[in-house]
Order: C-alpha cells, then structure tokens, then sequence
C-alpha cells in the first residue's frame, strides 16, 4: 500500500501521518500553513493547484540579524512616514499557486499593504507599515507558510542593477525607420517614369534620409564602436565589414539624392540594421531566475550575532567580525569565519561547500570552516580569522575569478569574418581599377556597390539564430547556459573533468545497508522508538527506511552528541551509534556507519553509502569516445575501488584534492586541452572559473550553484554527452549557413562588379539572404534537436 | 496636390506617437516580468467571482 500525499506539499507521508481537517499531512509544518491559510480565508490556494505547498523548514532564529537598524536600513528600498518597501528573494516560489497567497499576504497580516510577485526573477517585493510590523516579522511569517526568503550578504553589498534595456531601444529605432523607409521607397521600385512620383521624389528620399539617421547614428554604434576597437588592436572582426557596409551605404545613399543619381538604398541600410539587431536580441537567452555570477557572498548571511562578555548578544554586520570575536551559531545558520568551537553540540553540514550532504559532529577545541551550516541547537564560536581571509573566501582572490572567458574567445563568426574582410576588399579594388581603365564614371559606382552587396549580414547572423536557438531547447532540457559563446567553446572541449561528491554521487539520500546478525522483533521495535527521539540526520535517515512498528514510551533515552544514542524499555537498553560508542574498534574503511549494539551485544551496522546517479556507466561509456575523462574529489580515497569498478577502463582520479589543488590541475591541463570542468559545491568554483567551460550542478536550480558559464539540472546529467554533441553539430550548422550566404555574397557580387546594382535589387537580396538564414538553422537545428526531446 | 504632405505628416506623426508609445512602455518595465500577470490576471477572475457569487447568493436572500 502506498503511504497517503500530503494535503499540503504533495509528499508522500512517510514518517506520520498528521492527519487534520479531514485531510492527511506529511508534517505537522505542512498542517500549520494549511491551518493559517484556512483561517485567514486563502484556501484559494488548493484550488488552483492541488499540493501546491512546500514544507516550512523550521523557523529558527535565522533571521535574528534583521533587528539590526543598519542592515535593515541597507536592505529597504524605500523607508518613509511609516511605510517601508522591501524586495526579497524567495527560492522556493515554484507555481502559480504561490503566486496567489504571496500577492494575499495582507490578509495574513493587516500591516501588509500590498506585494507583488516577479515570478521569473522569484522576487517578491512588499509594501507595508512599519510602525507595529517589521522586516524580520516579515522574513519570520514568509518563512512560517514555506516561503523562507533568501537574504544574503550579496543583497547587502549589491548596488542596485540597472536594467540595460538600451538593445530593445535600438531595435525600437530601427525597426520603426525601416517600416517607414519601406513605405516611403516602394513607389520607386516599380514606376520610374511617372509624373505625380517625378513630383515628390525629392521629398520621399528626404524624409528616408531623416528616418535613416537615428539608425545609422543611435542604432548601429555599437556595430561602429565594435569595429573600431577590433581595428585599434589589429583585429578583424566581423564588425569592421559590417561596419563599413553601413557607412558605405550611408553615405554612398546620400550622395545619390543630393545629386538626383537615385533614391538611394535607405531601405536596405535600415532593413540590414533591423536584422542585425534582431539577430542579437534572439541571442540574448536569459534566465532571470539564475545567477551565473555568485560567489561565496550569496550563501552567507548579513550578520551575525556577536556575544559581548558572554552574555550579552548583539547583531553585528559579517565584515566587522574580528580575530577573537565569540560568535553565537543559531540552528540553521552558516558559519561565516574559520574558527574553533567553544560550546555546543557542533553537526556542521558542510554540502555548500564539499556537495557532501552528510553532516559531521565537532567537539569543542575543534576547528571549524566558514561555509558550514549549523544543524541543530545552537553554539558558540570563536573567530580566527576574519571573512575575507578564511580557507574558503580567500579563493575568490584568484586571478581565476577576474578573466573574462567570452572576451578571450574567439568565435567562428570573427575567424571568418577576418578572411571575409580581406576577401571582399580584394574584390573591390580589383573591380573598381578594372573600371577605372575601362569606364572611369562607374569606378566609385562599383567600389560601392560591391562594399554595400558584401556586407555580411546572413553570416553576422546565422551564429545568433543557430546559438539562440540551441541556447532555448537546452534551457527546455534543464540545461542552463550563461550566453551563446559558452556553445562555441562547449564545442571545443576535449577533456571532462569531474567532481565527485554531489555531481557524481546524489545530494538526496544514501543507501543503506545493513551488515551483522538479524535483529529480533522486539530490538527492532525498540530501535525505531530510540531513533524517532534523535534528531541527528543519520538518525532521521535510518528511521526513515526502517519498518513500520507500534509506537512505545521510552523508559529512559540519552544523547550522547558525536557519540551515539542510548534507548531503554522493559528493562532491554539499545545502543546506536559510532563504532567507539558501542565499543568497538573503528574499521579502517572510510565510511559512515551506525552501529547496533542490544543489552551489551554487538548486533551489527547500518553502513550508508553515497549513491551515485543512474546511469552513470553507460554515460562515461559514451563520452569516453570522443573525450578524456578525470575525476579530481575533495574527499579522501574511501570510494576508489567502487569507482574502479564502476568505470572498468582507464580513468584518472585524484582525491584529497582542495579548492585551490583543483583550480591548480585545471591550469596545469589546460595548455594542451580544452577544459570542461563538471561540479557543484563553492570548493569547485575556483575550478569551474579557470576551465575553459565550467557547469554546475544543481539538484534545484532556483536555490544554489556556485559561479559557473552553465547550470545542469541534476536530473538531466545523464543527457550530458547529447548537449555535447549538439553544441558540436551547432557549429557544424554555421558553417553551411555560412556556405550558404556565400552563395547570395557571390550573386550579388556579380550585380555588382558588373556595376548593375538597383536599390531593388539589393532591397531584395539583403532580406531574401538574411531570412532564408534565419529560416535554414532554425528547422535543421530542430531536426538535430528532436533526439535529446525524445529522450527526455 | 499637397493633400500628400497632409497625409504623410499625419502618418509620421502617428507612427512617432506609436514609437513612443513603444519606448514609454519599455522604460517603465512593463516588458520585465511576462510571466506573473498572465498568472496574475486569472487569480483576480477568480476573486470576483467569489464576491459576485455572494452577492448573488445576497440578491437571491433579499428576494
């Protein structure tokens, strides 16, 4: 039989089922937010989409910083006679549902005035009063109904960033100048002779003189500053030929109404700028939901609370902790410094940081990294250094973090375009000296002509449709990528490096199994009922995968922290815990195991284990075809032999490896190799900055990954060797546009050279060129494509 | 004979209101968030729906 789904979050009730109301809870938090929608009148949210809740995390204290006036006053947008607007991230949001009770939330308290969801960007932005409602009964209440908002020391420190809309602008500009430059020069296309046209020439070609200076002079400069600077530093991009067809459009357009030669080619100069712009818009693919610039500031808080005399608490900003300062860690909170332990039972969940998702125990005298997260009670630290200069955060000094990977490429469009340059002012020269000998009125003609028909814009843009393309099915697989350059150098790759915990293994759930003699009934009972009162995550796990058995009252139960759980009924006591705990020796193995010892018996051990992600072999099975693969893990070698042989050929793996170790191999390998380097947690990201291409991944992709050119969904890890595959024949793809808008190149090129070029006729080629393009990489591209569709 | 001047101010004219138009619309970010309004939209179909069924129910008690 399979357990009832939560009313609430849609999980299915494993542990208890809560039931209330009629209806099943997986937890009593699930319970608490249907009991505060219920009465606060949003059941709404049920009806629009059925378990639409997510699971309240535990409230802690998490948000004592927020009482500080000068970190609040940071965090405010507006903060004036008694209303104050903040705009807060809240991962978890993830339908429509959440929508709707975070748009309600002044129902859920009349201070609330209004709020508003940017669902895209899982922003949330609320209006209310301050005068009896504040920013951390805000954060407190979001976080009650499952809505913890994030707030991190990135928002402390981040200017607010404008929105560069200046692309739309231009494209604005010049999609209206040519709609209008179109109506303005049909007239002329077809009759010449006749006498109401003869009448108002002068007049239409003016006004597309005045339509085409707005594109010419706002709408392509980037086009013009481009080319510049690739000339300044004697590089010939693609820009310097499109450039230079502008300009020779331009100009050559006006010289022919001032003189009455023609009417000029304002069409094609405002429809050439058009495409191009539409090209880089189509290019733009943005998830504004993800960052692919985080570093350590968005995982660690704004404050923390300083103990002043051991007694006294106060919220202090992250960058004024001192070496010395006592530091009080609440349950759930992120160790911000290196320090040691004073007091407390120290469970540091180290997954930001290592992707290991097992938590270990500290004693006091204990060092502890920053990046850690605190599980339960809270402790007492004391700083050793300060945050800028902790084992974690100092790698973020590395030069690795400051190069600019997309400005350092080269992409094929500027290979290209360099011989295209070169090619197409050969040819014109060429034609105008043999003009000049044969007939010397039509010289400038044909330079012209030959300058404005080259000008490559199927080629400028057969890269932004095929990439901009590419870019949105990966995104529709799980497969996130920063900008369209990443594909290019995606395609170069030839090595795969690997991270092991967290991108080979699963953060969720190990496996367990159980080594020893067979418990009997009663001690099987009897170890259900001791773990259900343990709030260790092994613990959880364990009593999570065990049967079912009837509920007992304890005797007597003791929690040693670090050591182990003892539980007594009937006069039988159960030991659980570490192997010294039961009282036996530690194995030389390095695994994470619980031990079971009843009445002073050594019974056995629950041994978890990390579980890889399906699939695994095939997969590098695959990819080792066509690359070299490396495993470069944090951890200690504990798991070679079972990689060995999960991997049955040759497969370097380095373990022990620390943050700045990887980054190292990176560096060292990439002299002879193309990079791609696969992880997940912050000791990665030194690594994921100095390969060529880094991917993160992220089993929720809305909530954590470290800086990184492309974020995979976990799930899809599997399709890997496809998305490789595909940016390959991406680039293939370019390449026969590129064929192909030769072939236009050297039909219009015969116009011109033969100095016969009309307005019409490049009025016609330029769009026929550009859209054929356009039309080719988008229907071969979605053939390519279809394979990776059917396999999702 | 200059009804075409006329007519092709007020056809620039028009098509510039539009274009500005365009650029106001951009600037003010109504273009930012495509997604949540079309959410938005239903949830407020919704809640009028539920009023306009109580004050139904209100007319139905007062005849």
């Amino acid at each position: 039989m399979s357990s009832p789904s939560c009313f609430h979050c849609g999980d299915p009730c494993k542990h208890s089922t809560v039931s209330f109301d009629e209806k099943d809870f997986c937890c009593n938090g699930c319970k608490t937010v249907y009991e505060i929608f219920q009465t606060n009148g949003l059941e709404g949210y049920y009806q629009l989409e059925a378990a639409a809740g997510s699971t309240p995390k535990e409230v802690s204290d998490g948000f004592a910083f927020l009482e500080n006036p000068d970190i609040v006053k940071k965090l405010l947008d507006f903060d004036e006679e008694g209303i104050q607007v903040v705009q807060l991230h809240i991962p978890s949001m993830h339908c429509s549902s959440c929508i709707w009770v975070l748009e309600n939330l002044n129902r859920l308290h009349t201070s609330i005035k209004s709020s508003q969801v940017d669902f895209p960007k899982r922003e949330l932005r609320v209006t209310y009063e301050s005068k009896d409602f504040t920013l951390k009964e805000l954060a407190i209440l979001l976080a009650k109904i499952g809505y913890e908002p994030s707030i991190s020391l990135e928002d402390y420190s981040k200017v607010k960033k404008k929105v560069d809309r200046n692309l739309i602008y231009k494209l604005g500009v010049a999609g209206f100048s040519f709609g209008n430059v179109m109506l303005l020069s049909f007239p002329e296309y077809f009759e010449v002779q006749e006498f109401w046209l003869d009448q108002y020439k002068p007049f239409f070609r003016w006004l597309m003189f005045a339509f085409s200076l707005p594109v010419v002079f706002y709408a392509s400069q980037d086009y013009f500053k481009s080319a510049y600077k690739g000339i300044r530093s004697h590089l010939l991009k693609i820009d310097v030929p499109i450039a230079l067809g502008i300009l020779t459009l331009f100009i050559r357009s006006s010289v022919d109404i001032i003189f009455d030669f023609g009417s000029g080619f304002f069409d094609s100069l405002t429809g050439l700028v058009f495409f191009l712009l539409v090209g880089r818009f189509f290019q733009q693919k943005t998830y504004a939901h993800l960052s692919f610039e985080r570093d350590y500031t968005s995982y660690f808080p704004i404050g923390v609370t300083r103990l002043v005399n051991d007694s006294t608490e106060e919220s202090i900003e992250i960058y004024k902790i001192k070496t010395g300062d006592r530091l009080l860690i609440r349950n759930q909170e992120i160790i911000p410094v290196d320090s040691i332990l004073i007091r407390g039972n120290a469970q540091i969940d180290y997954s930001f940081v290592s992707g290991e998702s097992e938590s270990v125990s500290k004693l006091s005298g204990d060092k502890l990294f920053a990046g850690g997260k605190q599980l339960g009670g809270h402790i007492e630290i004391e700083a050793l250094k300060s945050v800028s200069q902790s084992y974690l955060t100092q790698l973020w000094s590395n030069a690795a973090f400051s190069k600019n990977k997309a400005s350092e490429f080269q992409t094929l469009t500027d290979t290209i375009g360099k011989r295209f340059t070169i090619v197409v002012l050969s040819i014109a020269f060429i034609a105008t000296t043999f003009w000049l000998w044969y007939d010397p009125s039509k010289a400038l003609n044909v330079f012209t002509a030959v300058l404005i028909i080259a000008c490559p814009c199927a080629i400028a843009l057969a890269a932004p449709f095929t990439l901009g393309n590419l870019l949105r099915i990966f995104g529709r697989n799980g497969f996130y990528l920063k900008d369209a350059n990443t594909i290019e150098r995606l395609a170069k790759i030839d090595t795969l490096v690997f991270d092991k915990t967290g991108t080979l293994t699963s953060n969720s759930g190990n496996s367990i199994s159980y080594e020893g003699l067979e418990l009997t009934n009663d001690e099987a009972s009897l170890l259900k009922n001791t773990l259900r009162s343990s709030n260790h995550p092994l613990s959880r796990e364990l009593y999570a995968i065990l049967e079912r058995q009837n509920i007992l009252t304890l005797d007597d139960y003791e929690e040693k922290t670090g050591k182990g759980i003892t539980g007594t009924f009937d006069g039988h006591a159960i030991k659980v815990g570490s192997a010294e705990f039961v009282g036996k020796e530690e194995s030389a193995a390095h695994e994470t195991s619980v031990h079971i010892c009843s009445d002073e018996n050594y019974k056995g051990r629950f041994v978890f284990k990390s579980k890889y992600r399906d699939g695994l072999t095939p997969l590098f099975k695959q990819l080792k075809k066509d690359y070299s693969l490396v495993i470069l893990s944090g951890d200690n070698n504990g798991e070679q032999k079972k990689l060995q042989k999960m991997f049955p050929f040759f497969l370097p793996m380095f373990f022990n490896q620390k943050p700045e170790d990887k980054l190292e191999f990176i560096k060292k390998a990439q002299v002879h190799s193309n990079i791609l380097m696969i992880g997940d947690g912050l000791n990665d990201a030194g690594a994921l900055a100095q390969s060529d291409v880094g991917i993160a991944v992220s089993e929720d992709v809305n909530v954590f990954s470290p800086a990184c050119d492309a974020i995979l969904d976990a799930k899809k890890f599997t399709l890997l060797n496809h998305f490789l595959g595909l940016s390959k024949q991406s680039i293939r793809i370019i390449k026969w546009s590129f064929l192909l808008s030769l072939c236009y190149n050297i039909i219009g090129l015969y116009f011109a050279v033969t100095g016969q070029l009309l307005p019409v006729i490049a009025a016609i080629l330029m769009p026929l060129s550009s859209i054929s393009i356009v039309v080719f990489t988008t229907v071969v591209m979605n053939i390519v494509s279809r394979k990776i569709n059917f396999n999702t | 004979m200059s009804v075409i001047y006329v007519l092709l101010s007020i056809s620039v004219f028009v098509a510039i209101i539009f274009f500005a138009a365009f650029i106001f619309t951009v600037k003010s970010g109504q273009y930012d968030d495509s997604y949540t309004p079309s959410v938005r939209m239903l949830f407020e179909d919704e809640l009028v729906s539920s009023n306009s069924e109580n004050n139904n129910q209100n007319k139905s008690q007062t005849k």
